[in-house]
């Protein structure tokens, strides 16, 4: 290639630059984001359930507890109908209303409780990974609470400290609480390790050589250099993790463990309504569709996130 | 490898030392007592008495060894005594671990007894699901982003993230309320003697068996599918493709055997799933298995029995965790054990 070409098209490149859109690292993210329709389907999915269960009782404003048998007594088991939306329970209870109100506590418990698991994981991860003499330690705790059987030790341990923790807070703070410190802790596993992975790859990069050659310190290289670039498998799992706790708390309620029978989530509305499932199958069918559409697409939005996230796939 | 399965077996022992004393920790700080279900009338004393009898006054670590020589000691020996009809020591004298909520009857006799219908179907959906999830894994992986592939991949991420209790319900509402074509409680009286019962007995598991084999599948179609799409674009296929190797037998003596080789280690973790896994799913129909037992257990609070049954599954994941090791070492002989 003659030298005269290229200092030419090194001008084009040059004329070309200003009139180029500006690309970001989030910028270009979100582009791959968008392409990926699943993801974008679950977006739009997600935000209407989430605007949904926060505006809705602001909208539809029943009381989730109100019996309509007061009013009617003919009001019980009612299937879907222009005075009551969803239908109403064996007590005459506004089923929209409930799963309206179920919805914040289900969703509350899975942010927070991947807020829980992440961090620890995070922590977990990342000092593992960065300081050489934590590693075998903290992987081996790893490990150990990766041989727990999950399920089982949750219920128990929520079987154990119920009493306790409703005599201390109250009914319903203490049950979330117990119900989110519990699965988050028993949920860091899988984010510590994955986080431990990539700060060993990264620790390994030129750039954090570039950065200890010229003297810069280890809480700095941690913060500055490692940390920003683990954040994309933090993110990916943070996701994951909502979907995870969201199911997890269901199976809790399903099984009678959960929150009281007073706050209906939707794991909760299920396990109260499965006996009527002969009499008014909607009482089942709703509460059921929100969590499976929450988790699908909560998982949609990981899978378009792992894609958009992974450098590899950069063009 | 001799020498690693030494080592990785004495690391067991730690391992199972610490979530013993894990699992024990947890539950003696229960506020449960098996006292409090005795009748009111007794008087305050004898009821000390019979704490006392029952060891609960002991401080922690004393309870904590006794409950430890129990667990590993007394109950082998009478398990075996059990197996072989033999008698080994005063077997009449020994301690087991007995329960609180059927009071006196060994908690590992319970836990036998529900071992069948666990293993039957839970077992049975493990089976289903290999048996479909890998061929479908394998044929979306070859024909990537055709149809077939893009409408297994939506199936299996569906069957993955809509949970067994809501399968579990829809499929009663559907075959049991509407189509009447199932029972919709598994009845596990049903003895099987002759083929009318055998058809009956398939019959009442296969809804159980449906939901948790479509879950299963779910899982391992998706790992199937991308261990072979990790293995197509590799050096070796494109060597054997150049040979002239028709394509089935470069899929299958050569990418298949390759990428079955995670998806084994995964069958073998997911193993002691199917012990502890199954909860929900024989909640739902009321199979009447391990996961029924712990939470009636839990309900109750029977101590002991929750103690034993955690324990247990505990150390399934930890021998399974083993085996899926070894077996990974024998199938993939790039694995060295250093």
């Amino acid at each position: 290639m003659a030298v005269g070409t290229e200092t030419a098209s090194a001008e084009n490149l040059a004329s070309e630059l200003p009139q180029r859109q500006h690309r970001t690292l989030w910028g270009d993210v979100w582009l791959r984001f968008r392409r990926h329709n699943l993801a974008n389907v679950g977006v739009v999915v997600l935000v209407l359930l989430v605007i949904g269960v926060l505006a809705g009782p602001l909208v539809y404003t029943v009381d989730p507890e109100y019996s309509f048998i007061v009013d009617d007594i003919d009001s019980i088991n009612q299937p879907p109908s222009v005075k009551y939306p969803m239908g109403t329970d064996d007590l005459g209870r506004d089923t929209l209303a409930r799963n309206l109100f179920g919805g914040r506590i289900s969703l509350a418990v899975g942010v927070v409780a991947m807020f829980v698991s992440i961090t620890f994981g995070a922590l977990v991860g990342v000092l593992s990974g960065f300081f050489r003499r934590l590693d075998n330690p903290l992987m081996r705790f790893t490990d150990l609470m990766l041989a727990l059987p999950s399920l089982p030790l949750l219920l128990v341990i929520i079987m154990l400290f119920r009493d306790s923790l409703k005599a201390m807070l109250g009914p319903e703070l203490g049950i979330f609480l117990l119900v989110v410190i519990v699965i988050g802790i028993l949920g860091w596993m899988p984010t510590a390790r994955v986080v431990r992975g990539s700060v060993l790859s990264i620790k390994e990069k030129e750039f954090v050589e570039a950065a200890v050659s010229v003297g810069t310190r280890e809480p700095v290289i941690l913060w500055q250099h490692i940390l920003p670039n683990v954040l994309s498998p933090i993110i990916v799992s943070a996701t994951l993790g909502v979907a995870a706790a969201i199911l997890t708390e269901s199976a809790l309620s399903f099984l009678g463990l959960g929150f009281p029978s007073n706050v209906p989530t939707w794991g909760r509305l299920l396990f109260e309504n499965k006996d009527f499932i002969t009499q008014n199958p909607w009482l089942v069918i709703w509460p059921g569709m929100f969590i499976s559409l929450t988790i699908l697409s909560i998982n949609f939005i990981g899978d378009g996130l792992r894609d958009a996230l992974d450098p590899r796939q950069r063009r | 490898m001799g020498q690693y399965l030494v080592r990785r077996l004495l690391t067991i022992i730690p391992t199972l030392i610490a979530i013993s004393f894990v699992i024990f920790a947890v539950l003696d700080l229960a506020p449960g007592d098996p006292t409090s279900a005795l009748p009111e009338t007794i008087r305050p004393e004898i009821r000390q008495q019979i704490r006392k009898a029952m060891g609960l006054d002991e401080p922690f670590p004393v309870k904590y060894g006794l409950w430890m020589r129990q667990f590993f000691v007394n109950e082998p020996l009478s398990l075996i005594e059990n197996a072989f009809d033999i008698q080994i020591g005063d077997g009449e004298k020994r301690l087991r671990v007995t329960s609180w909520g059927r009071r006196g009857v060994p908690v590992m006799d319970m836990i036998l007894e529900r071992v069948p219908q666990t293993l039957w179907v839970v077992g049975l959906a493990y089976l289903v699901a290999i048996v479909i999830a890998v061929p479908i894994g394998v044929i979306s992986a070859i024909r990537q982003y055709s149809i077939f592939d893009q409408v297994g991949t939506f199936i299996s991420l569906i069957g993955y993230s809509i949970p067994t209790f809501f399968t579990g319900l829809l499929m009663i509402l559907l075959f049991s309320v509407k189509l009447k074509w199932f029972p919709m409680i598994y009845d596990t009286n049903l003895q099987v003697v002759d083929w009318k019962s055998f058809v009956e007995q398939l019959r009442q598991s296969a809804m159980p068996v449906a939901v948790l084999g479509f879950f299963q599948a779910a899982i391992l179609a998706r790992f199937t599918r991308s261990s072979m799409l990790d293995n197509i674009p590799m050096d070796y296929v494109r060597t054997a493709t150049a040979k002239g190797f028709r394509e089935r037998y470069v899929v299958i003596r050569h990418i298949l055997r390759n990428s079955l080789i995670p998806v084994v280690t995964l069958i073998a973790l997911g193993i002691p799933a199917i012990f502890s896994g199954a909860i929900i799913t024989e909640q739902i129909f009321r199979v009447n298995g391990l996961g029924a037992l712990l939470i009636g257990a839990i309900q109750l609070n029977d101590i002991p029995l929750v103690q034993t049954l955690t324990f247990i599954f505990a150390c399934l994941i930890v021998v399974f965790n083993l085996i899926a090791d070894v077996i990974y070492g024998i199938l993939d002989p790039r694995i060295r054990y250093s």
